[in-house]
């Protein structure tokens, strides 16, 4: 069943929120990443308001899905999704990051934070605990489990060995829970991905490795849908989603430059993104909290 | 004189001692926990009859996952499964985990918190002639370095089957150090283990020691040769086997201290960020005394027996003789 449209407004108006409060929060921080976590807001909204089985009352409760942050440099965005889906207090979020004593440390750490999956920052390692969740979820119900385990990754962690591990065990063990959901961005810190270590055919690399591959626009909530409840369908086999994402997505001076991987805005800067984000790129005159 | 209450077996100085590779202690010891204990899986990389993980892998096939030539898949698929609730033993040759895979180790396993249990096995020149690429002589200091990471390091089979007991009752991260060679039995089913106590081995049938040896993992066997030579010609030789390395039991190192006065430690390990260096680090601050090293002086391994390299690298009995001499010396 396809996404209803009043749903896809309401996840709209929500990424857009999600947004801003990434971007407050980058400013207040005055360091951080801002590319990865604004194309990746649309993906993690969907997943934190409609997709994931989960409760924010009750992080731990144990029947719920996992997701689990790879790249986790872009955790502004899993840190303001969280916040907005009631994990933790919004302001506290904005006002703290990366700040001493923090929860929300620069790259995530559970022992701040215990309602993440698992800490993350160096690249390279999630997709193979994800892979491991599942194999244990696999050992304690077989393939009757009924929750899914999402390994959210960049696609500039591909450069590193220990993902293409995990690609393989995944496809050996034909582990139809898991599913990978890849920010084809295209950018990482030293420049664009296909001239510092070219990924294509990254689709065909997948599907070699006995992947389910579909590829789609990561800003449409209706093909994230849909993309998803295929992969949840699919189950003799892991699956992976390519998301093609435009860095920096929702500021347009911000958009497609790899300079803002690393970086966050300045005041001016930020506050020239809010007001982008409230009037939604000039279509509305008056800015909306 | 060895101490009767450690329960030792007596036939540790006949020649005809028993000899079994500290490996297989861990292999016995999994497949013992594994009964014990469902929520036990086991994870090997390519190693698995080499580093005894067999045994588990054959009686509990559902519970086992082979991760191929890929030791930073192995640990990392580790900490997922025990994010849900599983207690992972991981096992390879302490060259390649924790040797290539560390950064996972530290970040998926110790600062995650994640419970996973590390078997490196063929640690140390007694590889012998797989030659230095297969020496792990780093991971004691690889290891103990990391927060929340429990270091064990057997001295015999039987103790590292308890080791392998003791690490599933622990919520920690734990690195289970062993030797792939025959090691002479020193131990009995009696002989009492804990982690994080050290064991009083040798002893002085009366009298304070005149010096302390401390000593971990197969070396201990030499170290007891040594003592047993020392105390034929009149000095009064105290040994504590250290199977926990971390967290060190600092109790019992800095009463032996203050008893003897002067201390040699004795791993089979590179010195710089080894035992010794846990001992001496703990020593300088609570009880200076002394201290001499039996251990690798910044060398790499090379192919050989055990013996001959044992010996090339300053770790045979006469060299804990002499290193006992030397710290006699220099005790005030």
């Amino acid at each position: 069943m396809a996404l209803h449209e009043d749903k896809i407004k309401e996840l709209e108006i929500k990424a857009n929120l999600i947004r801003q409060t990434i971007i407050e929060a980058l400013v207040e921080a005055g360091s951080g990443h801002t590319a990865g976590p604004l194309d990746m807001a649309d993906i993690f909204t969907y997943l934190y308001f409609y997709g994931l089985k989960h409760n924010p009352k009750k992080p731990d409760w144990p029947e719920r899905d996992r997701l689990v942050l790879s790249n986790g440099h872009i955790c502004p965005v899993l840190y303001a999704t969280m916040a907005h889906a009631g994990y933790f207090s919004v302001d506290e979020y904005k006002k703290t990051l990366r700040k001493f004593g923090t929860k929300f440390q620069g790259h995530p750490h559970r022992d701040f934070l215990p309602a993440l999956e698992t800490s993350s920052g160096p690249l390279g390692s999630g997709l193979s605990q994800a892979v491991g969740m599942a194999l244990a979820d696999r050992i304690d119900y077989g393939k009757s489990g009924d929750r899914f385990f999402y390994a959210l990754l960049s696609d500039g962690e591909h450069d590193c060995g220990n993902t293409w591990e995990a690609v393989l065990l995944a496809g050996k063990e034909k582990l139809g829970h898991l599913i990978a959901i890849v920010d084809r961005n295209n950018i990482q810190i030293d420049g664009f991905t296909e001239d510092i270590m070219p990924l294509e055919p990254f689709a065909k690399k997948y599907e070699a490795f006995n992947w389910h591959v579909q590829e789609i626009d990561g800003h449409s909530f209706s093909a994230i849908d849909e993309a998803v409840n295929r992969a949840k369908a699919v189950f003799d086999q892991p699956s992976v989603i390519i998301a093609r994402t435009i860095p920096g997505k929702g500021v347009k001076e911000f958009e497609r430059d790899y300079h803002w991987h690393g970086k966050p805005p300045s005041k001016e800067e930020g506050a020239m993104a809010l007001a982008e984000l409230r009037t939604l790129g000039g279509k509305i005159k008056s800015e909306h909290q | 004189m060895l101490r009767q209450d450690t329960k030792l077996n007596p036939k540790l100085f006949s020649p005809n001692v028993e000899q079994i590779p500290i490996r297989k202690g861990f292999g016995e010891g999994l497949l013992a926990t594994g009964e014990a204990d469902e929520r036990v899986v086991g994870l090997c990389a390519d190693l698995t009859e080499s580093t005894q993980m067999h045994l588990f892998a054959k009686k509990f096939p559902n519970r086992f996952v082979e991760i191929g030539v890929a030791e930073q898949n192995l640990v990392t698929v580790a900490s997922g499964m025990a994010a849900m609730g599983k207690i992972p033993f991981v096992s390879s040759y302490a060259m390649f985990s924790p040797g290539r895979n560390w950064e996972q180790i530290r970040t998926t396993i110790a600062y995650n918190n994640r419970p996973v249990k590390i078997a490196g096995s063929h640690a140390g020149v007694s590889v012998g002639p797989d030659g230095g690429t297969h020496q792990a002589i780093e991971d004691i200091a690889l290891m103990r370095v990391l927060p929340r990471m429990v270091v064990l390091s057997p001295c015999d089979a039987i103790e590292a089957k308890k080791a392998t007991l003791a690490a599933t009752k622990i919520d920690h991260p734990t690195y289970i150090r062993l030797a792939r060679e025959k090691t002479p039995v020193m131990t009995t089913a009696d002989t009492p283990f804990e982690i994080g106590k050290a064991a009083v081995f040798f002893a002085p049938e009366k009298g304070k020691a005149d010096v302390g040896m401390t000593v971990t993992g197969a070396l201990t066997h030499k170290a007891l040769q040594a003592a047993r030579w020392l105390s034929e010609e009149g000095l009064r030789v105290k040994v504590l086997n250290f199977a926990t390395i971390k967290p060190l039991d600092e109790k019992a190192l800095v009463e032996l201290a203050r008893e003897a006065g002067a201390i040699v430690t004795v791993e089979e390990h590179q010195i710089a960020g080894g035992f010794g260096s846990a001992v001496a680090e703990c020593l300088a601050a609570r009880m200076p005394v002394p201290i001499e090293f039996i251990g690798v002086r910044d060398l790499f391994g090379q192919s050989g027996t055990p013996d001959e390299l044992l010996e090339h690298y300053g770790m045979g009995v006469g060299h804990i003789k002499d290193a006992v001499r030397r710290v006699m010396k220099r005790k005030t």
